[in-house]
């Protein structure tokens, strides 16, 4: 039996590893921040100054960067990811739905410092010249544009962010889609129903739950999204008020900003901003998993 | 078939044309082919982008030579940091990993086991870039200097929560009979753990490190925090100096207004697209529910 016991110690030691380094980034995060707490409070939340040379830091312009372009990314990537996901469980043949399903899982293995190269180069010349100057000329005197049509702002790292959580909709939500129970959704087919109608009336309101909260979880990506959305974003610090301006999120603020702080209340700042950012991402992870608890353990895999 | 369902059925005639209704149908159908139609364009959009500018940019030089001016010279740096990185994390995450995934799966409902797997959880939701600035702090600050051994843990700590997750849920798949019948001819448990559950399921559990080792070479934003810090030296083999990788190399090129870096970012890209693609490619041959059992 002694082997028993060694095998049970080690394997659970190495599980204690987990919670150890969980535990440690916390703690790092919280005594790293310390001082920033301890001299803005949370004013820092509230302010909108990053200005090394008075000392000054707020976070306020990266944190409204962070959930605005995390929610307009949501906007597009959850009608969409949800039409494939319906799509693919659904409606298409065999033999389309899976070079589809094989695409979907390649966009999610793409690196996001290559979607932020495409996106740098080819996505937001493009947008500049053919969307966004012409809105711009146009319609600049509507609110929420923006007055710049230069392609690195919100609106090109929102279209990407969307990209990268689209993968994440679909491959959970399929999943939940495929594992509703198909009685009633034949049923319903039998009594002359169309396969839109079993899908409207049976498939997505049994789904709707799981659906949530793959949507939640991709809210999460798309909140922690770093490398992609620094490159596009235009790194600007001020609270965005148009669709077409730069801005930047608390992510990209820590990753462009960190190599050049000075060590002290400026990475300090950094790693304040880090722990809102965990907070933010961290909640809705654990908002997801509560929304889709009880869905069995294939749910929310590492796709 | 349900009352529920034959309740439903009676919505069906309310009232609307059986034309009508299929034509709705084709509408909607016609919607969510659009929506796939749309993802499966921006990867043939992005991959084709890639391959394109790729290869006008990979030569003998990109592949042979690191950086030897400025924008003289090749990727040679960044491909070999990304093959020491990646691996020697792989290497430090993997035994943990599936060491702890077996424990979560073993003792499913011991309490210590139910924390762990919400730590894990949790972990994997963590944005990469706060790892980054954990290890900057708790190696980089300390010891100086930004340092491949700093990159190595940061994306173990990235790849293990993947790896401890996945392994978990493989042996969930592997059947309870399984393991009985190795206990009943008198097997010790850990002898089962290891040479029967874990040999059975073994295929799920290479899958498993594949997914984090593939996580692990797509990972930018944690190596900008721990191990590039800027340069571009070539120290394959010296774990106590800065190293280039292939995502850091194309994150610090494309900001570049010298056209021969970006065109050497696009060259990276494409090397770095194929191996990961390869990776995924390799993980969904051998996927978990088809092999593992």
């Amino acid at each position: 039996m002694g082997g028993d016991r060694i095998f049970t110690w080690l394997t659970a030691a190495m599980g204690l590893v987990v919670i150890a380094v969980l535990g440690a980034i916390a703690i790092e995060l919280l005594v790293g921040s310390g001082p920033v707490w301890s001299r803005f409070g949370f004013g820092f939340l509230t302010s909108t100054q990053w200005d090394p040379v008075k000392g000054l830091y707020g976070a306020l312009p990266y944190v409204a960067g962070t959930v605005t372009s995390s929610v307009l990314a949501m906007a597009i990537a959850v009608p969409v990811g949800i039409a494939t996901a319906v799509f693919i469980a659904e409606f298409a043949p065999r033999r389309i739905a899976a070079p589809i399903t094989i695409a979907v899982e390649l966009v999610a293995a793409i690196p996001s410092v290559i979607i932020g190269l495409w996106g740098l180069l080819v996505l937001s010349q493009l947008l500049s010249q053919n969307v966004e100057a012409p809105i711009v000329n146009n319609f600049g005197w509507l609110p929420f544009v923006g007055s710049s049509a230069t392609g690195s702002d919100l609106f090109t790292a929102s279209l990407l962010l969307a990209l990268m959580i689209t993968p994440t909709i679909v491959a959970l939500s399929r999943e939940v889609v495929s594992s509703i129970p198909r009685m009633q959704h034949d049923g319903l087919l039998g009594l002359g129903g169309t396969r839109w109608e079993a899908v409207r009336m049976v498939v997505l309101p049994a789904a709707r739950t799981g659906i949530f909260g793959a949507c939640i979880l991709a809210l999460g990506r798309a909140l922690g999204e770093t490398i992609a959305v620094t490159m596009v974003i235009g790194n600007t610090g001020k609270v965005p008020t148009g669709l077409f301006d730069p801005a930047q999120t608390i992510a990209s603020q820590i990753a462009s900003n960190w190599s050049e702080a000075s060590i002290g209340l400026e990475t300090d700042s950094l790693v304040a901003l880090g722990l809102v950012l965990a907070v933010l991402t961290v909640s809705t992870v654990v908002a997801a998993r509560l929304i889709m608890h009880g869905r069995g353990p294939a749910v929310g895999a590492p796709a | 078939m349900t009352a529920s369902t034959i309740a439903l059925g009676h919505l069906l005639d309310d009232g609307v044309s059986d034309r009508r209704r299929r034509r709705s149908e084709l509408g909607w159908v016609a919607l969510c082919a659009v929506g796939s139609a749309l993802v499966v364009a921006t990867l043939v959009l992005i991959i084709g982008c890639v391959a394109a500018n790729g290869i006008a940019a990979i030569s003998a030089t990109f592949l042979t030579q690191g950086v030897v001016d400025y924008d003289q010279g090749g990727a040679l740096f960044a491909i070999l940091g990304t093959l020491q990185l990646v691996p020697l994390a792989a290497a430090l995450a993997a035994p943990i990993g599936i060491l702890a995934g077996i424990f979560v799966a073993e003792k499913r409902n011991s309490r210590v086991a139910h924390v762990v797997r919400v730590a894990a959880e949790t972990m994997s939701g963590l944005p990469t870039i706060i790892v980054g600035v954990f290890v900057f702090t708790i190696i980089v600050a300390p010891t100086g200097q930004y340092s491949a051994g700093a990159g190595v843990i940061a994306l173990a700590i990235i790849m293990l929560p993947v790896i401890t997750r996945s392994v978990e849920e493989i042996l969930l798949l592997v059947p309870g009979s399984v393991r009985e019948a190795s206990l009943a001819l008198g097997i010790p448990a850990w002898r089962t753990s290891i040479s029967v559950v874990l040999r059975t399921a073994l295929a799920g559990v290479l899958t498993a490190v594949m997914l984090g080792v593939s996580r692990g070479a797509a990972e930018t934003a944690s190596l900008v925090l721990t191990a590039y810090g800027g340069g571009q030296a070539g120290n394959f083999g010296d774990l106590g100096s800065p190293t280039d990788s292939l995502p850091t190399f194309i994150y610090a090129n494309s900001i570049s207004p010298d056209p021969v870096l970006v065109t050497q970012a696009w060259g990276a890209s494409l090397v770095l697209l194929v191996i990961v693609l390869a990776l995924n490619l390799l993980v969904r041959n051998r996927s978990i529910g088809r092999r593992a059992i």
